[in-house]
């Protein structure tokens, strides 16, 4: 692995930090909109079973939040350590969303500290669910900060390049680029489909192992609602990101997609194998689609990756990356509709619970909604490839020359190895000495109703 | 005052906040491990300790963070010569950042009953290797140890190890972050009212400030053999000197005294900030001696404008947030004292 050039071996280490980072970062920004919702609930219909699944949520949270921020150091000190010739460049652009991040995440922290140790503080509940609210502000602002910076390496403006020379910078237009609205809402709605879908996961393996106080179905409800609804969300957004890249990353969309040829009314081609010769045996193709997602009508012109140079084209690989996002974006839509029907008959008289196959349905919806954002990630990443800023500047001029960095991967894999391991043990750990029957008991809840005795 | 000084200035106040927030942390971390597993004294004094960083770990993390992408904004050439350089270091460091914040977190918010011996050694020891490690690049800024040939950026290690100036700042860190943080527990300990935990920090408050003063004096002079420029800068602004020892005096007389604790932590806090803007101010026009100047690696004015006024419209959210958060935890007697409902 030493042997591999610096900036391969650079490209491994962001990779390495950012895949860690972004399950963390993405159950940072969601997760406190889903403990507002159930704090929320449980004052308007004065349940106390809902404010203690915000209570208890955001107890783990907190845990999270922590390998959330040291892996966020992480990433924001690597950009330096590992893409100096980037940030020397780029940041006279784009440093401004940046260092706006560490504002917001500042806001976030302090009033993160505040709410856990305020929840018999106030009089009046309301207070202290308003005080969540600067938390879900800042961690998705926090998001689209980032995020802006990400958009403006794909669809970079905002300066000129002259002989060589950048000038004439413009950090708002840099930041406020053509990337960047579908980018963030993007991020931003997969982040809370992912914290919802990974909460209504955990209630349903409780379920599953038997439980069956009225407390685990509230928060199966809450959860598969609120997957449905953030899911089918980011599938809208998910189609205007498409419509942004048929315009102004082309290449990356033709990648995507195995398209060649530039031509109105093009098929999607869905799965497949690619041989030798370029020909694709085995792909679903449905006729019309891409031109459809490209611009909402078959008559639509999508630029084909012919083309571009050949040193300038993603690899083909992506297009698995692609089909297998959009294929479990599909699930989470369609798992948690299962889930309502159901629902709606166990009301109507049928009372026997949920279906146990049903049930490990529910479970896979964390992993699933988890996998879905690694692979949008992983997409967005290589689908950008050769360019860190596209058109501007290629990832192998804007590595370090440092020879050390394969040593660093071994260094980071270790440490994020111990990270996960012990974060899951502290939470697993934290749940298990807790029960939430016992809980309640301490609170004074009646196990059933949910109402106080 | 120019765009490049307003920069500098901000991100210097930024990097003194650290200071300050981050000494009482490693400090305590430290004086934490001290008391509970070498030599067995009960948990008083690691109680008040956890009490008040509880609320605040994490924005002491942000004020580095904070430091580090203005620098990179503000002077982007630094991303470049000290991004490169600092690959190996920079990374351990954050290593023991990582650990260090991770482990806190789960030790605190986790349900372990007492304390864990391996989570108060890692933070004992962080809290140590941590101040040392950051306190280096200091030395590294004095020039001589980072170059650049053929376009390929090196830090030179055999100089920088064999270098007496780089061990008078390790050594001035640590004492520093025990000095500064035995100060301000002790004050908070008077705070709580516990009389035991105050007079065991008022002794190690005592006890680090004759070594503090010893080792700021040694570094002081190493400078003039490492760097006699900045050396003789720093004679241009003796008074700040002078004024950073006077405030010193004050405020051990005050902890010997036992009175006006509060003024005496106010003292120190002045103490260090005549020691850090004197270094700082004459240490410009460079951020890395001869090769990294504030006025040519100034990035362009529209960003420079673009962030001074972000961080304008920041302040204004963050200055009342911070005294809500000093508010409810560091000046409630009633939270000091540990009568306030447990977390969440």
């Amino acid at each position: 692995m030493v042997d591999l050039d610096p900036v391969t071996l650079s490209r491994m280490l962001t990779g390495l930090t950012l895949i860690v980072h972004i399950v963390f970062a993405s159950i940072g920004v969601g997760v406190p909109l889903m403990i507002a919702l159930a704090e929320w609930r449980g004052i308007r219909k004065n349940d106390p079973h809902y404010t203690l699944l915000a209570r208890r949520w955001a107890r783990g949270f907190v845990i999270s939040v922590a390998v959330g921020v040291v892996t966020g150091t992480s990433i924001g000190l690597q950009l330096s350590l590992l893409w100096p010739t980037f940030m020397r460049v780029a940041g006279q652009a784009i440093a401004l969303p940046l260092f706006m991040e560490t504002f917001a995440f500042f806001v976030e922290a302090i009033f993160l500290g505040i709410y856990l140790y305020t929840w018999e503080r106030f009089k009046k509940p309301m207070i202290h669910l308003l005080l969540l609210i600067p938390v879900v502000l800042g961690s998705s602002a926090s998001a689209f900060f980032i995020t802006s910076l990400n958009a403006f390496m794909n669809a970079p403006q905002g300066f000129t390049l002259k002989n060589g020379v950048f000038a004439e910078f413009k950090p708002l237009v840099a930041m406020f680029n053509p990337a960047t609205p579908t980018k963030v809402s993007h991020v931003l709605a997969s982040s809370y489909t992912a914290s919802a879908g990974l909460l209504a996961g955990i209630a349903a393996y409780s379920l599953l192992r038997g439980r069956k106080e009225a407390y685990f179905k509230k928060a199966l409800k809450l959860t598969v609602i609120s997957t449905f609804v953030f899911a089918v969300s980011t599938a809208i957004i998910g189609d205007f990101s498409g419509k942004f890249l048929a315009k102004y990353q082309p290449e990356k969309l033709a990648a995507g997609e195995w398209h060649f040829e530039t031509t109105d009314r093009a098929p999607l081609i869905y799965g497949g194998v690619m041989d030798e010769s370029g020909s694709i045996k085995y792909a679903i193709k449905i006729p019309y689609a891409l031109s459809i997602l490209a611009g909402n009508s078959p008559n639509t012109e999508v630029i084909g990756l012919n083309e571009f140079p050949v040193d300038e084209r993603p690899s083909l690989k992506i297009h698995y990356l692609f089909d297998t996002m959009v294929t479990i974006g599909g699930l989470l839509v369609l798992i948690p509709l299962i889930y309502m029907f159901r629902h709606r008959l166990s009301r109507k008289g049928n009372k026997r619970g949920y279906p146990k196959w049903l049930l490990v349905c529910l479970v896979l919806l964390g992993p699933l909604a988890m996998a879905a954002t690694e692979l949008g990630w992983l997409y967005a990443e290589f689908g950008r490839q050769p360019w860190i800023v596209r058109g501007y500047m290629k990832v192998a001029h804007a590595a370090t020359t440092q020879d050390t960095v394969g040593y660093m991967i071994i260094l980071f894999l270790a440490l994020y190895i111990v990270l996960c391991l012990s974060c899951v043990k502290v939470l697993a750990k934290l749940f298990r000495n807790k029960d939430v029957v016992e809980e309640m008991r301490e609170l004074g809840i009646h196990a059933k109703g949910g109402m106080k005795p | 005052m120019s765009y490049e000084v307003v920069g500098i200035t901000i991100l210097w106040t930024f990097l003194f906040g650290y200071l300050i927030v981050a000494s009482v942390d490693f400090g305590a971390g430290f004086f934490s491990y001290y008391t509970a597993v070498v030599t067995r004294h009960e948990n008083k004094v690691h109680n008040i300790i956890q009490r008040y960083l509880t609320p605040v770990w994490e924005v002491t993390n942000v004020f580095l963070i904070f430091f580090v992408v203005g620098l990179v904004g503000f002077f982007p050439d630094t991303a470049y010569f000290y991004g490169t350089a600092l690959l190996v270091p920079g990374s351990l460091a954050i290593v023991l950042l990582a650990l260090r914040g991770a482990y806190y977190a789960y030790n605190t918010y986790g349900s372990s009953k007492e304390n864990d011996k391996i989570y108060m050694t890692i933070y004992g020891a962080t809290g140590l290797l941590l101040p040392a490690a950051l306190s280096t690049i200091l030395a590294l800024s004095e020039g001589g140890i980072i170059t650049e040939t053929n376009g390929k950026v090196r830090l030179d290690w055999i100089q920088f190890f064999s270098n007496p100036y780089t061990w008078s700042v390790v050594i001035l860190a640590l004492v520093s972050v025990l000095y500064i943080s035995a100060m301000f527990l002790s004050y908070y300990a008077k705070r709580a009212e516990d009389q035991h935990s105050f007079e065991l920090l008022r002794r190690y408050a005592l006890f680090w400030s004759g070594p503090t003063i010893l080792a700021c004096v040694f570094a002081f002079f190493q400078i003039n053999r490492q760097n006699p420029e900045h050396f003789e800068n720093m004679l241009n602004m003796s008074w700040m000197f002078i004024a950073s020892l006077i405030c010193f005096l004050i405020a051990v007389y005050f902890v010997w005294k036992k009175v006006n604790l509060g003024w005496a932590f106010v003292l120190v806090m002045l103490q260090f900030a005549f020691a850090w803007y004197g270094y700082g101010r004459s240490h410009l026009p460079y951020i890395l001696y001869n090769q990294i100047s504030i006025y040519e690696s100034f990035t362009n004015e529209t960003m420079a404008i673009a962030l001074i006024i972000a961080f304008i419209a920041g302040l204004f959210i963050l200055i009342p947030s911070l005294i809500l958060l000093l508010r409810l935890f560091l000046f409630d007697s009633k939270y000091v004292r540990g009568h306030s409902p447990k977390k969440g």
